[in-house]
């Protein structure tokens, strides 16, 4: 069994209540759940009422874009306020490695979101009352949107690392997350590989953090979504570790 | 207790320390001085383990801070300049979470959140948020956080720094006291402040010592008693009349 150092479960126990203390927490919530709500019923096409249909489809289709807005805003502090204050240097002066640090922070905030999504089950429980839907694909659909966040939050950790404005961190994880949102979306992929051999769209498209989310959403977990998930996850955090470890004296 | 081993340290291609040594020992103050830029900062980063050396290394308590971080970590109680602290938290829970995080177990926190309560007079202002703070207070959380897990080794980078005279007054109070069953040092560039409560000093100037010895073997080399002329003369390298180095 992994051992969970006591440092991290402390780290991540201040962090995640941090977010409860501060406007930031707050604010994000509010924000979140009234456009997730506004967004899914609003009249359109598309919309919840005009799909006839008990199903949370549109719900679901609007948290990447929710999301690609609002987690850069949680994000953007992780670090870059840390080192800005100088706290940076409190912390890893105490008995818990960089590395713990950028997993207990990241956790945290992960969880925060997780504490946003679980906010929204008034909208499972309004599907459930107008029909009988697919519990199966409503869930799967919260899987896929947790694990979307964590690999946002990832990428927005990163850049939280690399610089210490909190606004320029913000913008850059935007620009990021949009990147990879959009990656294997076809005039992005018609455009590239009017330049780019095959091969090279191919991994574009394969980036796609909406096409792996799309794939979830609709009820098909493969191991291959996770699996990207994962090694998104793993690769941005990673980073973050060697871009702190080098720049956490400037 | 500690020993610095020809540490030094390079940024890019600005070496900000070039080799310094030096030991301290239980029931010492060691004064590190230098002028603004000279690497006290950055020699204190490295012994607390923020940085890693480019060459040399620190023992604490035996422990090398680069081959056994988080042991040697483990006895060092660190002030930063300027002590950061996080603002949203309230003093008592900042205290907790640094107990916490120094493996302080769960039923003795109360009682050590207690002594370094007291013995840095934040009774008053435990219930109060970090942000609402004024500097002087702001001061001694910081040394309250250092002194949480009653570390063998203390370091302080320019704790009087910015505090008005009655504060520094209690705070090198404090350090003295300290300083009987603690090995302390003290980064500051307050001149009066070595005199008063430092054993030993250690002058060092661009990145290199420059003078190790007691604070008044310093001031014996002036003859008008000035430890500022001895300063300045070793410090700029330049004749100051009055002074033999």
């Amino acid at each position: 069994m992994i051992r969970i150092s006591p440092a991290v479960k402390h780290l991540f126990v201040k962090e995640f209540t941090s977010y409860f203390k501060t406007p930031l927490g707050h604010v994000f919530l509010v924000i979140f759940l009234f456009g997730i709500g506004y967004l899914t019923f609003e009249p359109g096409r598309g919309s919840f009422f005009y799909i006839r249909e008990a199903s949370l489809g549109p719900f679901f289709r609007h948290i990447p874009w929710m999301f690609l807005f609002l987690i850069p805003a949680v994000s953007m502090k992780l670090w870059a306020e840390e080192r800005k204050t100088g706290t940076v240097e409190l912390l890893l002066t105490m008995p818990v490695s960089v590395a713990e640090a950028v997993i207990a922070k990241f956790l945290a905030s992960w969880a925060f979101i997780g504490v946003a999504l679980l906010g929204t089950f008034p909208m499972v429980v309004t599907v459930i009352y107008l029909g009988s839907p697919d519990l199966g694909v409503a869930f799967l659909g919260y899987v896929a949107s947790f694990l979307m966040a964590g690999t946002l939050l990832a990428v927005g950790g990163f850049f939280s690392a690399l610089t210490k404005n909190q606004v320029v961190s913000f913008i850059l994880t935007v620009v990021a997350a949009l990147f990879l949102l959009m990656a294997g979306s076809p005039p992005i992929l018609e455009f590239v590989s009017t330049v780019f051999p095959k091969y090279f769209v191919d991994l574009l498209e394969s980036l796609s953090v909406l096409g792996h989310f799309d794939s979830i959403e609709r009820g098909v977990f493969a191991l291959s979504n996770l699996w990207f998930f994962s090694v998104m996850i793993v690769f941005w955090l990673y980073g973050s570790i060697v871009l702190l470890n080098e720049n956490k004296a400037d | 207790m500690l020993e610095v081993k020809e540490v030094s340290k390079t940024f890019a291609d600005f070496e900000a320390v070039k080799g310094i040594s030096f030991q301290a020992n239980r029931g010492e103050v060691l004064g590190f001085l230098g002028p603004n830029g000279a690497g006290k900062s950055t020699t204190m980063k490295v012994i607390t383990g923020f940085l890693d050396p480019s060459g040399g290394e620190a023992l604490i308590c035996g422990k090398s801070i680069t081959t056994e971080r988080k042991e040697a970590q483990r006895f060092i109680g660190y002030a930063p300049e300027n002590a950061p602290l996080y603002d949203e938290m309230y003093v008592r829970e900042f205290l907790t979470f640094i107990a916490r995080m120094r493996e302080i177990e769960s039923e003795r926190i109360p009682d050590r959140l207690k002594e370094v309560l007291t013995m840095c007079s934040l009774n008053e202002v435990a219930f109060q948020k970090i942000e609402t703070l004024s500097k002087g207070y702001k001061r001694r959380v910081s040394l309250a956080q250092a002194l949480i897990h009653d570390p063998k080794v203390l370091i302080l980078d320019e704790p009087t720094d910015g505090l008005d005279p009655n504060q520094k007054h209690d705070m090198r109070e404090l350090i003295r006291k300290l300083a009987k069953e603690k090995c302390i040092l003290i980064s500051t560039h307050i001149l009066e402040e070595v005199e008063e409560i430092c054993d030993r000093c250690i002058i060092i100037g661009e990145g290199k010592k420059l003078f190790e010895g007691a604070p008044h073997d310093l001031k014996s080399k002036s003859n008008k008693g000035k430890i500022q002329d001895v300063f300045r003369a070793i410090t700029l390298k330049t004749n100051v009349s009055g002074v033999s180095l």
